[in-house]
């Protein structure tokens, strides 16, 4: 061979021992890496991603906390009334004339109006549609008749269930744990990759030797570490703020977590497989999770809804990631209690993510 | 070995491929040599961008084959993007990330070539190496798209437009960073519809309109063979004293005669007898000068031989 050209060159350079390379200079690493590097320079995200459900969260906790049993007010127009009503400590009485406590009882200010009757009679005014009209009349009657003389014939006693598990913020926090694991999940893969479409970025790597599936995985990897932080957080905050329970195991809770996510990557995928703008992809998606906003049970059951709908919402990915969520952490419930939820995540993960590889495009 | 020996780092024939109804490649051969910088000249919508995309593997063609560095993309496309670097026209890199993130990123897809920080130095842009991709002028942005070309080592270097956009300054650093690229021997393939670009980088170049290729040569043959040495450019006459273009054919050393808007050019071989003879054709027809200059032929000039129009019609 008398040319030099280039291929004996190029040979001639490749028979050096190539230098050894890190583990960070591996492809799948620097993806991953990048990833991360652009969620935490991104404020908005940071945002959206960690201080919104903190906020709802708290600000729901505040709204529906449970007060101490709520004392009703009255209105008595005599004295003597009044004087037996008031051993009642449910009851705020007041004794004013007869017609500025119609007036009271009209406008909502007392929830009932007591009042003498003839030959020692009493008679009880109020709406009998007001679960407060019924308290109150069964409160003030019972104080009446006891200080009459009235005594009961079997003997009971109270004990208040005010436990951890049956509040609204219990219901609330395994909720808005699956809203936040299908939004980040979605919005953060599925912007990401319409973005680098529309930039011609993910056509700049296809003609790279960057092997495909890293760029998918990548997105993966760093889903699962940021999952790490997302859902410590508002776990952690419920946990510690508002003593929310979490009697599942662990374990269970992580790999819920991590399967529920998946699902919702493979679904943002298969969104932004073929999108070519920003504009697009936002409509796309709010289309897809506005329904599970409203039907997954959120922040009230699902089974509000009539029966009619109930197998079409319990197909709902995110009906089973919050119904999976609320067994484990307020029932306790292992795995094996779990299946039906957990097989309906595997298999919109499984349907997403085949059709995400068929139909994706790279330009 | 990687491959049998080649001369030519690039071989397409009969390259045809279409968009619903346009054609953009038609009946294309391209022979690129190692160790050269070919350029692909032509106007916006040549099929300058289809033909180089389908070089690297991005696109299929309808018809037609393609052999780069010996191989083919159906049966070797993950050898050769190992050896190839490739810059595309106007890809946005990601604006949050730093210029050695991102030149790492890029560096970590090869199995050979320099460390990130070395060839970022090599684009001169040492001093922005901490900086946000999104704070970048333009010419550092091609810079950098250029250091992630390079980051490979490449055999075969494919530049599409890679100076568009840029102001002059920035376009020459490019050039002079292209340059020294070449020095090492390696093959380039480069795009472009700026002549002067292509008269200074490339060793030969196919001029391309509508997806055919309309010449081949070096820039200086290409001038030489399409049209005389200089070229004349004026306006005279108004309406009411209108210029007889066809006695300008008759000066002696007047080859073409083109008309453009109210300018006519004059494609001469000697300066020295052409324009007094043309001054005294107008005194003739009594008709004023109102704009006159001369240049050396270009690349442009040839074009508009060869096609009638401009390079650029805005």
């Amino acid at each position: 061979m008398s040319e030099n050209t280039i291929s004996e060159v190029r040979v001639a350079a490749g028979e050096q021992t190539p230098r050894a390379r890190s583990f960070a200079d591996h492809p799948l690493v620097q993806l991953t890496l990048v990833r991360f590097l652009e969620f935490i320079r991104e404020p908005e995200a940071i945002f959206w991603v960690f201080a919104f459900p903190i906020l709802l969260a708290a600000g729901l906790g505040i709204a529906f906390r449970n007060r101490p049993a709520e004392v009703l007010k009255i209105a008595v127009v005599s004295p003597e009334l009044a004087q037996s009503l008031q051993r009642e400590k449910l009851l705020d009485v007041q004794t004013i004339d007869e017609s500025a406590a119609q007036e009271a009882l009209r406008n909502g200010k007392v929830a009932l109006v007591a009042l003498p009757g003839a030959g020692g009679t009493v008679e009880y005014r109020y709406d009998d549609t007001n679960p407060e009209g019924r308290a109150a009349r069964l409160l003030a009657d019972r104080a009446i008749q006891t200080a009459a003389g009235r005594t009961d014939p079997v003997a009971t006693s109270d004990q208040f269930m005010r436990e951890p598990g049956s509040r609204y913020i219990d219901f609330l926090i395994p909720g808005l744990l699956g809203m936040n694991l299908m939004g980040s999940a979605m919005w953060s893969i599925g912007f990401a990759i319409v973005d680098a479409r529309r930039k011609k970025l993910l056509k700049r790597l296809v003609a790279s030797p960057m092997p495909r599936a890293y760029y998918l995985i990548s997105f993966l990897l760093s889903r699962i570490l940021m999952l790490v932080v997302e859902v410590g957080v508002l776990v952690g905050f419920g946990a510690l703020f508002f003593h929310v329970p979490v009697r599942g195991s662990l374990l269970v809770l992580s790999s819920l977590c991590v399967l529920s996510s998946l699902a919702f990557c493979a679904l943002g995928l298969l969104l932004a497989s073929r999108v070519k703008t920003i504009e697009a992809a936002s409509g796309l998606m709010n289309v897809v999770m506005m329904p599970m906003w409203i039907a997954s049970g959120v922040f009230f059951s699902s089974q509000k809804f009539p029966g009619l709908m109930q197998p079409f919402i319990k197909m709902l990915p995110l009906t089973a990631v919050i119904d999976a969520l609320r067994a484990n952490m307020l029932q306790g419930a292992n795995l094996s209690h779990m299946m039906p939820q957990v097989g309906i995540i595997l298999f919109w993960l499984v349907i997403c993510f085949a059709l995400a590889l068929k139909l994706f495009r790279w330009r | 070995m990687l491959a049998g020996n080649f001369q030519s780092a690039l071989r397409v024939s009969q390259l045809r491929k279409s968009y619903k109804d346009v054609l953009a490649v038609d009946g294309l051969d391209i022979e690129v040599r190692a160790g050269e910088c070919f350029g692909l000249l032509g106007p916006n919508g040549a099929g300058k961008t289809t033909t180089v995309e389908i070089c690297e593997g991005l696109t299929d063609p309808d018809s037609g084959d393609v052999e780069v560095l010996g191989m083919r993309w159906s049966s070797d496309a993950s050898k050769l993007r190992q050896r190839l670097g490739i810059q595309l026209q106007d890809t946005q890199l990601s604006e949050k990330l730093t210029v050695y993130e991102t030149v790492r990123l890029c560096r970590s897809f090869f199995a050979q070539g320099a460390e990130a920080s070395e060839v970022i130095a090599r684009v001169q842009l040492d001093e922005k190496k901490n900086s946000r991709v999104g704070d970048l002028s333009g010419g550092q942005k091609q810079r950098l798209a250029l250091a992630c070309a390079l980051v490979g080592d490449p055999d075969f270097l494919f530049l599409d437009e890679p100076t568009t956009g840029l102001d002059p300054q920035a376009r020459r650093q490019l050039w002079e960073l292209i340059e020294e690229f070449k020095k090492s021997g390696r093959t380039i393939l480069l795009t472009t519809h700026y002549m002067d670009e292509a008269e200074r980088l490339c060793n030969r170049v196919a001029i391309v309109d509508h997806g055919k290729e309309i010449a081949l040569g070096s820039p200086r043959e290409l001038i030489a063979s399409t049209c005389a040495e200089h070229v004349v450019e004026f306006t005279a006459g108004s309406a009411s004293h209108a210029l007889d273009v066809s006695a300008l054919r008759r000066i002696a050393g007047v080859r073409e005669v083109h008309t453009e808007n109210d300018a006519v050019l004059l494609q001469v071989s000697e300066l020295h007898t052409a324009v007094p003879a043309l001054l005294a054709e107008l005194t003739r027809q009594n008709v004023p000068l109102t704009e006159f200059r001369t240049h050396s032929a270009t690349l442009e000039d040839v074009f508009v031989t060869l096609t009638g129009r401009r390079l650029r019609d805005e």
